[in-house]
C-alpha cells in the first residue's frame, strides 16, 4: 500500500470514528431528515391536493398525503447527503487554525490525501445514512430491484462526493463557522429547494424552471427518483436520465478536482 | 520516499534562516532575520507579543512558505519551500493550540500521525510503544484525548511529533497553559530527548524563566533580531547587578536620576531598573546616593543579578510586555 493510500485510509477512518463517537451527530443526522420528511410531507401534501399539476392530483386528501410523502422521499435522501456534507466540512474551519489539521498540513503527505479523505468520509457517512433510510423504506413496501439499488448507490456516491466537495470549497477559505452558516442558508439550502425535491418543476414559473435546470442537484434528484419510484418519475418535465448521469459525474469530478486545487494553492500563498 | 535532489549540507547546522522577511500587507512581521541553530541545541526565540515570533514559527513549521526573494530557510539541511516534503519528513512540530483529535484515543492519534509519515506495521507499533513508555503515557493509551489534563495532552503532543524520528523539533510556546510543575516536567522530557534522540529543539517563548533554560536565545522585537547569544552572555551585557526601585512615578524618578546623578535607568511599569557596574563599592555608592536623595519616592527596592527582562529593556528601550498571545491579524483563528 502506498504512503498516499495509507494516509487517505487513516484520515477517512478518522472522519467516520469521529462521527460515531458524537452521539448527538448520529441522532441528528438520522432524525432530522425523517422529521423533515414526515412533517413537510404530511403538511404540504394536504395543501397540494387541489393543484392540477401536483404529482398527487388523485382522488382524496388521504391518498394525496401518502403520494406526497412518496414524492418527497427522494428529496429527503438528497437532504441527508446535503446535511452530511455540511457537517463534515464545517469542522475544517476550526481544525485548520487550531486543531488536528495543523499536524496534517505540516506532514509530508500531499494535501490531496487529506482532501480526498474528507470527501470520502463525508460520502461514506451520507451513503450509510441513506442506506438506513432505504432499508426502512423497503420495510414499508418500496419495490426492490438490483438495478434500481445500484442506481441508488451510484447516485448517492456521486452526490456525496460532489456536495462534500462543494461544502469543502466553501469552508476552506473561511475563517469562521458563522460565515459558513450564512452561506449555507443563502446558498446550499436554496440549492435543495430548487432541485425539485419539494415541488415538481413542471408547475412553477418559467424563471424558476430555468433555475432548476441550472441546478446540478436537480439531475441527481432525477436519478434518485428513477431509482426509487420509476413509475412516478416519468412526467413531461422530467430531465433525461442519461444527461442526468453525465451531469452528476462531471459535477462531482469537477468539484473534487477544484477542492484539491484550492487546497494545494494555499501552500504557495504568501500574503 | 524519493532520494534527496540535493545532498544535505555537511555542517552541523540544523536550522538556518538567512535574511527572512515576511509581510502582512503593509506590516513587516519579520524584517531580514538571520540565525543558525546548531545540531543538538535547545534554541529559544524570545519576544513579546507582536515581535514576530509567531510568524517565524509559522514559517519554520512549514505552515506558510517564505516567498521567493524574501530570504532562505533550511530545515534539517533541506531548503523550504523548494524541498518541502523532505524538510517536513525531518521535522517535528508541536503547535501551541492542540493538534490532537480530542475524539480519538491517545494511541489512535499517535498511530494516525505515524501513518501520515508513511510509518506502519510492527515498526510503527514498536516506536509508539517506546514513546508512550518514555512519556509515561502507557496506562492512558486507550483513553480519549478529551479526558486528559492539559499537561498530559501536551505530553501526548510531544510524543506524537516524535513518532517519525524528526531531526528537529519545533515548539510554539510549549508552556502556555501549563502550571509550573507541568512546565518543569515537560522540560525534563525535552532535555532527556536531546540526549537520547540527538534532537535539535527550537522553541518560541514569552516566558523569561523558560528562556533562561535554553542554550541560546534569539531575541526578536518588532520583527527584527535584536540579540542572539547564550542567556549568560546576554545578561553579562547588562553588567554586574540591577537595582530595581518600586516607585509611584517611575518616569519622574528616572528623569531626576538622570539630571541629578547622571544615572541611566529603564522604566518597567511602576519599576525602575538601574544597572550597576561590577564592584561592591559601586553598589554601596549608588544605594547611598539614591536613598539619600529619593527615599520618599521609593516604595521598595531589590538588588539582584540582571534578568533577561533587563536585557530586553536595555536592548529595545521598552519593557517586556506579555499577556495573551498576539497573533497576526491574518493568522487569527476562530476561537
Amino acid at each position: 500500500m502506498s504512503d498516499f493510500i495509507l494516509a487517505v485510509r487513516t484520515l477517512t477512518r478518522r472522519e467516520i470514528v469521529r462521527f460515531l463517537r458524537q452521539r448527538n451527530r448520529v441522532i441528528g443526522a438520522l432524525a432530522t431528515p425523517l422529521v423533515f420528511w414526515f412533517l413537510i410531507g404530511s403538511g404540504v401534501g394536504k395543501s397540494f391536493s387541489g393543484g392540477a399539476n401536483g404529482p398527487a392530483a388523485s382522488t382524496g386528501p388521504a391518498a394525496s398525503t401518502v403520494s406526497y410523502l412518496h414524492y418527497f422521499f427522494p428529496g429527503t435522501l438528497l437532504l441527508i447527503v446535503l446535511f452530511t456534507a455540511i457537517f463534515s466540512t464545517i469542522s475544517i474551519i476550526e481544525d485548520r487554525r487550531e486543531g488536528f489539521l495543523q499536524g496534517v498540513l505540516v506532514s509530508p503527505i500531499p494535501r490531496a490525501a487529506f482532501v480526498l479523505a474528507k470527501l470520502l468520509g463525508g460520502t461514506f457517512l451520507a451513503l450509510a445514512q441513506c442506506l438506513v433510510i432505504y432499508l426502512l423504506a423497503l420495510g414499508f413496501g418500496l419495490p426492490f430491484s438490483v438495478l434500481a439499488f445500484l442506481l441508488f448507490l451510484g447516485t448517492v456516491i456521486l452526490l456525496g462526493l460532489g456536495l462534500t466537495a462543494l461544502g469543502y470549497l466553501i469552508a476552506w477559505p473561511l475563517d469562521s463557522t458563522q460565515g459558513f452558516h450564512a452561506i449555507m442558508n443563502l446558498f446550499l439550502m436554496p440549492l435543495w429547494f430548487l432541485s425539485g425535491a419539494l415541488f415538481p418543476p413542471g408547475g412553477s414559473a418559467g424563471w424558476l424552471q430555468w433555475l432548476i435546470r441550472c441546478n446540478p442537484l436537480s439531475y441527481g434528484l432525477t436519478l434518485l427518483r428513477l431509482a426509487l419510484e420509476p413509475g412516478m418519475a416519468r412526467t413531461p418535465a422530467m430531465l433525461d436520465p442519461l444527461v442526468s448521469g453525465l451531469v452528476m459525474v462531471l459535477f462531482s469530478a469537477a468539484l473534487t478536482y477544484l477542492a484539491i486545487l484550492l487546497t494545494d494553492r494555499m501552500t504557495v500563498r504568501n500574503p | 520516499m524519493a532520494p534527496a535532489p540535493l545532498a544535505p549540507i555537511a555542517s552541523a547546522t540544523a536550522v538556518s534562516c538567512q535574511g527572512v522577511t515576511y509581510t502582512y500587507g503593509e506590516r513587516r512581521a519579520l524584517d531580514a532575520v538571520s540565525f543558525e541553530v546548531t545540531e543538538g541545541e535547545i534554541f529559544g526565540v524570545l519576544g513579546p507579543n507582536g515581535s514576530g515570533k509567531t510568524t517565524l514559527f509559522r514559517l519554520l513549521s512549514t505552515l506558510v512558505p517564505v516567498a521567493a526573494g524574501f530570504g532562505t530557510i533550511r530545515l534539517a539541511g533541506h531548503l523550504y519551500p523548494e524541498e518541502g516534503a523532505l524538510a517536513r519528513r525531518r521535522l517535528g512540530v508541536v503547535f501551541q493550540s492542540p493538534s490532537l483529535d480530542k475524539k480519538l484515543t491517545v494511541q489512535e492519534n499517535i498511530d494516525a500521525h505515524g501513518h501520515l509519515y508513511g510509518l506502519r506495521g510492527a515498526e510503527l507499533a514498536a516506536r509508539v510503544d517506546a514513546l508512550l513508555e518514555r512519556f509515561s503515557l502507557g496506562s492512558r493509551r486507550r483513553d480519549l484525548v478529551e479526558t486528559l489534563s492539559g499537561g498530559l495532552q501536551r505530553r501526548v503532543e510531544v510524543a506524537k511529533s516524535l513518532v517519525p524520528r524528526p531531526a528537529v523539533l519545533i515548539l510554539d510556546e510549549p508552556s502556555t497553559g501549563l502550571d509550573p510543575s507541568a512546565r518543569r516536567e515537560l522540560w525534563e522530557y525535552l532535555r532527556a530527548l536531546r540526549q537520547t534522540e540527538k534532537l535539535t529543539i527550537l522553541m518560541t517563548t514569552h516566558f523569561l524563566d523558560e528562556a533562561e533554560w535554553c542554550d541560546r536565545l534569539l531575541i526578536l522585537d518588532e520583527g527584527k533580531r535584536v540579540a542572539l547569544d547564550t542567556p549568560e552572555a546576554l545578561k553579562r551585557q547588562v553588567g554586574g547587578s540591577v537595582l530595581t526601585l518600586q516607585c509611584e512615578n517611575a518616569e519622574t524618578l528616572r528623569d531626576s536620576l538622570r539630571r541629578e546623578l547622571s544615572i541611566e535607568s529603564d522604566v518597567r511599569g511602576n519599576f525602575l531598573d538601574l544597572p550597576i557596574p561590577n564592584g561592591d563599592e559601586a553598589e554601596r555608592d549608588l544605594l547611598n546616593h539614591v536613598l539619600r536623595r529619593f527615599r520618599r519616592q521609593i516604595v521598595g527596592l531589590t538588588l539582584a543579578p540582571p534578568s533577561l527582562e533587563n536585557v530586553f529593556t536595555r536592548l529595545t528601550g521598552r519593557a517586556f510586555v506579555t499577556g495573551g498571545e498576539a497573533v497576526p491579524a491574518k493568522a487569527k483563528g476562530h476561537k
